[in-house]
């Protein structure tokens, strides 16, 4: 790993990388069924902090690859996850100086809004192909994640300063 | 995204994006296969010899049930041939292992670890040791996408055992239950029905158990009586499964007599 002597561009790609590639694991990783409804957005929660932290390096492009991905996962119509990314990244990316300056329980409360929107645009794109649900569980998510972001910020900002990714 | 509704190019993109992919699934389901492998070598022996002898008696049993089958099966050929039937003829199984749940609790799907390399096709049929679990619905090169009976979008034409009444069996997206659809109130169905599939629609073989039909609600105020029913399969804990491979079925026209019946229905098996 270039972790020893960071690169100009503030080295840690890879690390990036590695990150995201462990989100997507997690979010396939086989849970009870009814556990299944409360899966944290893992790769969601990851994106938001990798954007919040380095707004430079990570933004929507990345958010659409990484959306493609999620989508041969989930086995959803391809693009569903990639706009529901791009659209987070992007308010991430509007927000990113607010975000820093917040409280870590105030962050993740904006990590529950932005979840949810991203459950919310998934899901109603879903059932234009047909999908439906006749509740609100599938917001289940959001709560989840809001639960875990102080863990998964502590843990991500500990990874980026070990590597000193800038 | 319209363009993956509509068009089969992205299909193929997709494809190879799961192809991307596979080696995450593979990583994923490393944990399970260990802890099977663990679980097998730290067993303590007198729990072997015991699940031995259970497994030789259930053996016993079984070959008993399979010699009546063959004389059963042999019997029912003949029995068709007199009628100037078709023949019923056996189906191939090739044995494969889940790998992977579809990660989005409205989507019953699971990924197995057989694709296109190992000659699946789309639409073949997944049993496991209770019934019939699903379809494929999606092939990759080395992984394919299998979705259960339970879906929201899944539907299989079904008959009932005891008597011969044709239906369908209407995926709900609920696990452990299933609906038929349009029964009338005087439908002869009771509770404990075994249903199985009728083979009509050509994508499932015929015969094989779906599930048990576990309430039938009559009431007078609808057009339909409902009936639920609970599917034999364990569709969220098996993990050895049996992709069926549908027998091109010969188009026997009425005038060409088979010589001797039964070395024709041995040919055919």
């Amino acid at each position: 790993m270039n972790s020893g002597a960071p690169a100009p561009s503030g080295g840690g790609g890879l690390i990036i990388l590695a990150t995201f590639l462990v989100g997507l694991m997690l979010s396939q990783i086989p849970l009870p069924y009814y556990l299944e409804w409360a899966r944290p957005e893992w790769v969601a929660m990851i994106l938001i902090y990798w954007v919040m932290a380095l707004p430079h390096r990570v933004g929507m492009g990345v958010a659409f690859f990484l959306g493609l991905f999620l989508d041969v996962i989930k086995g959803s119509v391809l693009g569903l996850n990639a706009l529901s990314l791009t659209i987070i990244a992007f308010l991430t990316l509007l927000l990113h100086q607010r975000l820093r300056m917040f409280p870590v329980v105030q962050q993740a409360l904006m990590v529950m809004v932005l979840v949810g929107i991203n459950q919310l645009l998934f899901h109603w794109m879903q059932a234009f192909t047909g999908y439906t649900g006749d509740n609100l569980i599938f917001l289940l998510p959001c709560l989840i994640s809001a639960v875990l972001w102080p863990w998964l910020f502590v843990v991500l900002r500990g990874i980026r300063r070990l590597f000193r990714i800038k | 995204m319209a363009a993956d509704l509509y068009s089969a190019k992205v299909r193929e993109s997709r494809a190879y994006l799961s192809l991307l992919l596979t080696p995450l699934q593979w990583v994923i389901d490393v944990p399970s296969r260990f802890a099977g492998e663990v679980s097998d070598i730290v067993v303590d022996r007198s729990l072997l010899v015991k699940e031995n002898a259970k497994l030789k008696s259930e053996a016993l049993l079984l070959e008993r049930k399979v010699q009546q089958n063959d004389a059963l099966w042999f019997e029912n050929n003949r029995l068709r041939e007199l009628l100037k039937g078709s023949h019923r003829v056996d189906e191939e199984v090739q044995l494969v292992e889940l790998i992977g749940v579809n990660p989005d609790p409205f989507q019953h799907q699971v990924i197995i670890n057989r694709g296109s390399e190992d000659h699946v096709v789309l639409g073949q049929p997944i049993l496991d040791a209770g019934g019939v679990m699903g379809q494929v619905t999606e092939i990759s090169y080395y992984t394919s996408r299998v979705m259960l009976i339970t879906d929201a979008r899944h539907a299989l034409p079904v008959e009932i055992n005891r008597n011969g009444f044709r239906t369908i069996a209407i995926g709900k997206g609920d696990l452990d239950e299933l609906e038929l659809d349009h029964v009338p109130d005087t439908a002869d169905i009771q509770e404990n029905d075994l249903v199985i599939t009728s083979g009509l629609g050509g994508r499932f073989p015929r015969g094989y158990p779906v599930a048990i039909v576990s309430k039938v609600i009559r009431d007078p105020g609808q057009q339909f009586a409902r009936v639920r029913i609970k599917p034999t399969a364990l569709l969220d804990k098996s993990r050895h499964l049996l992709l069926v491979s549908m027998p091109e079925v010969p188009i026997v026209s009425a005038d060409t007599q088979p010589e001797d019946p039964v070395t024709a229905s041995e040919e055919e098996r």
